[in-house]
């Protein structure tokens, strides 16, 4: 495969996730919204700042209203990771590899496109969003099912799932970054309302309320959020899950080759000396400190793929 | 009964139905017109959703445009369609050989058919080919011939596009819409497939490789990249092949081969399709400025190492003031008097048939000899008086520039319209493959059709549509 194909599925997977966790987090930033009775507006500049736009909406706003944050994060041709330009971005680079998918995923995610050019054409009235958000999500989910379910187990398969995964922990890693404190162990002795709607907030922020439940029922706090969202092998947006789909895509890349590419090795690392502990040994190591250095391994890994499959030279 | 000013395809002369559309004629009488319109507008939502759109240049990104699409097919019967093939696979076959000639020994020129100015002068013409020998002697791999028809077995070649003919993805892309939308027209009409159109362009292609590569070619589709015009079909035909397409900036010449840059590494490619023009290959040996080329790959196919399809220099043979000698060059070359005619043409750049072409301009098409696209040519009859004064003063000041033609009556096909059926002007391009083996003609093609009544221009630049062209079994 080419590199420049390469790189073009990478990005593709890795905007088609970004819209899609954007999407979700406008979601749980709402419903926080909706359930808390201060700071409403500044509540945004978390939800921004775990999408990695708080800075740029800084620069083109000078208050920070919600509805101003919604816009900027779900249409804004400005932000680059909104999810209106994600999945512009995500069928540009589709249209590129275009001979690497088949017929049935470019379909998908052109129709995505043009569906959301329809819906983000206007401002989002609040009493839209909800819907809004459900038909973006239903597109995005069919590129994905057609993507699981047409294309050849190959190298265009291993690069679309790189790019997914590193996205996806980037994201997960960023929102526990920015609400870490949510989750120290000194929070559990608060235990407040108020602390059980930030913490129902963050699992819903990566789809994770139903399954967290299902595993630790409702009498679990911080620790077990974090342990959740950290370590758990089965939860598909936590970190190691991630790491283990990096790692398998990886191997399938290396074919039989006894001397492993530098990525192999580089992930191989995160998982054997940050995402094989126990949650005590990540809060004694310091959740924030733990967080700062996945972050860093992840744009790490993500510069070396670029070298290793020649995207660029 | 009326006669017609102009032939249809689907009506004569006459008012009587032609044979051909007899059965496709049945059908439409019996749909309802209001399916029918829904139809055309799930067609267009089709071509939406597939991303079959060209781009328009110099406008913003938002600008990829459909090709409006008509429903009603131009169909042409077996014996009909075997004649035509007979007229052009003699008219490729000369093309080939005048291209050997000319990039060779000049026969031509030395008996005195064609003027040496008009080879060696022409813009066209690539002294860099001079005594190279293409892999397989195959100069014009794919070729497209613009056909126009005037009356039940009148046919002209309009133009020869031995270039790069784009269009083929419509061809196919009309064919799998009107499938999609009335699969019970296909079971009733015994239509030839054009299905395996790419199948035969892999295969035509890789019999063109290099001799002795020792493996099985390689192929790939070379574009300018996502922001030109035709970038879909360039996609759309590697994809349908399964080969690569690449860009200039993902090649490079390695151990003396053209290498793509693959996640393993650079391999080795044995034939390129290019979808660039010859002045962009290669900055070393042509434009010194392009971006989109490869540097190096002209030594590397002379020295018979790669196969680039088309040849370069290949240009000459479609150039529009050598169009006018092409009875002669189909003669020359195999010996046979030309079995489709030409379109009688003034050559501005003589004083008797200038003389002749300035005063009847009302009645005249002229046309620029590098343009293409509908650009920059004069329709006698439609055009203002204004614009003939302009045309005027252009043609007089660079009168080489330019050739005339009589304005052709383009037969027409029917179009679905608001108001019913209603006859459009066609044109039609039908596909050639060319390869040591031997010479493929897709039955069918592209019918381009010009929507606005009355006019003549078919370009899609200039407001024309296509519909599906069909060539039944005998």
């Amino acid at each position: 495969m080419l590199g420049k194909t390469a790189n073009g599925l990478f990005w593709m997977y890795r905007y088609l996730e970004r819209a899609e966790n954007t999407a979700r987090m406008i979601d749980a930033g709402q419903r926080l919204g909706l359930t808390r009775l201060d700071d409403r507006d500044e509540e945004w500049a978390s939800v921004l700042q775990s999408a990695g736009s708080l800075a740029g909406y800084r620069e083109a706003h000078d208050t920070l209203t919600k509805d101003a944050a919604i816009d900027w994060m779900l249409r804004s041709k400005d932000n680059p990771s909104s999810v209106l330009s994600s999945i512009a971005a995500a069928r540009h680079n589709a249209r590129l590899v275009r001979t690497a998918i088949t017929g049935e995923v470019w379909e998908a995610i052109n129709a995505a496109y043009m569906s959301a050019k329809e819906v983000l054409a206007r401002k989002v009235s609040e009493r839209d969003l909800p819907a809004t958000l459900r038909k973006l999500r239903h597109h995005t989910s069919l590129v994905r099912g057609m993507t699981h379910g047409t294309m050849l187990r190959n190298d265009a398969y291993d690069f679309a799932r790189l790019g997914t995964f590193l996205e996806r922990a980037d994201n997960t890693a960023r929102i526990l970054d920015v609400k870490y404190y949510v989750l120290l162990p000194s929070a559990r002795s608060v235990g407040s309302t108020l602390d059980n709607v930030q913490w129902e907030n963050i699992l819903r922020s990566v789809s994770a309320l139903g399954g967290f439940r299902m595993e630790y029922g409702n009498a679990s706090g911080p620790m077990e959020i974090a342990e959740f969202l950290v370590l758990d092998k089965r939860m598909p947006r936590s970190l190691a899950f991630c790491a283990a789909k990096l790692r398998d895509n990886l191997r399938y890349l290396n074919g039989g080759g006894l001397t492993l590419m530098p990525t192999l090795q580089k992930v191989d690392h995160l998982q054997r000396t940050y995402l094989s502990h126990d949650i005590h040994a990540v809060m004694d190591y310091g959740l924030h400190e733990f967080i700062q250095k996945i972050l860093s391994i992840l744009s790490d890994i993500a510069q070396q793929i670029e070298v290793d499959f020649r995207f660029y030279k | 009964m009326s006669e017609n000013q102009y032939f249809d395809e689907m009506w004569g002369h006459n008012e009587a139905l032609r044979e051909p559309y007899r059965g496709f004629h049945t059908w439409f009488d019996e749909e309802n017109p209001a399916r029918l319109r829904a139809k055309q507008r799930e067609a267009e939502e089709i071509f939406r959703l597939t991303g079959i759109t060209f781009n328009v240049y110099g406008r913003a990104e938002a600008e990829e445009r459909l090709i409006p699409f008509d429903i009603i097919p131009r169909i042409i019967s077996g014996p009909e369609w075997a004649k035509l093939c007979r007229g052009i696979e003699q008219r490729v076959r000369a093309i080939n050989a005048f291209l050997y000639d000319i990039y060779h020994k000049q026969e031509i020129v030395k008996a005195g058919r064609i003027p040496a100015d008009m080879i060696n002068q022409n813009e066209a013409f690539l002294p860099q080919m001079i005594g190279v020998e293409p892999p397989g002697g195959v100069y014009t791999h794919i070729v497209g011939i613009d056909l126009v028809r005037t009356g039940p077995g009148e046919f002209f070649v309009l133009e020869d596009n031995a270039r790069t003919p784009s269009g083929v993805s419509y061809m196919l892309e009309n064919r799998e819409t009107m499938l999609q939308m009335f699969p019970e027209l296909f079971s009733k009409n015994r239509v030839q497939p054009v299905q395996d159109y790419p199948t035969h362009l892999h295969t035509s292609l890789a019999k063109c490789a290099p001799a002795g590569i020792g493996r099985k070619p390689v192929v790939a589709v070379l574009t300018p990249g996502i922001y030109n015009s035709a970038y879909f079909e360039h996609a759309f035909l590697a994809d349908q092949m399964g080969v690569e397409l690449v860009e200039g900036n993902d090649l490079q010449i390695v151990d003396g081969r053209v290498a793509m840059r693959t996640t393993r590494g650079y391999k080795p490619i044995d034939v390129i399709y290019r979808r660039i023009d010859d002045d962009f290959i290669d900055p070393l040996n042509f434009n010194p400025e392009s971006a989109l080329g490869v540097p190096g790959i002209m030594d590397v196919y002379r020295a018979g190492n790669v196969t680039i399809a088309n040849a370069p220099g290949t240009g000459i043979a479609d150039d529009k003031a050598i169009y006018s000698y092409m009875p002669d060059i189909v003669e020359f070359y195999t010996g046979e008097r030309p079995l489709l005619k030409n379109v009688p043409t003034w050559r501005c750049s003589e004083p008797q048939d200038l003389a002749y072409v300035l005063d009847n301009l009302a009645d005249l098409v002229v046309k620029e000899v590098h343009g293409s696209g509908g650009y920059g040519m004069l329709i006698g009859p439609t055009a203002s008086k204004k614009e003939i004064a302009t045309f005027r003063k252009k043609l007089q000041a660079r009168p080489g520039n330019y050739i005339a033609q009589p304005t052709l009556s383009l037969s027409t096909v029917p179009i679905f319209a608001k108001s019913g059926l209603t006859p459009r002007h066609v044109d039609l391009r039908p596909f050639v493959l060319v390869s040591p083996e031997g010479i493929k003609i897709t039955p069918g093609g592209l019918t381009r059709v010009a929507l606005k009544k009355g006019s003549l221009v078919v370009n899609s630049s200039q407001g024309g549509g296509t519909k599906d062209t069909w060539v039944l079994e005998d």
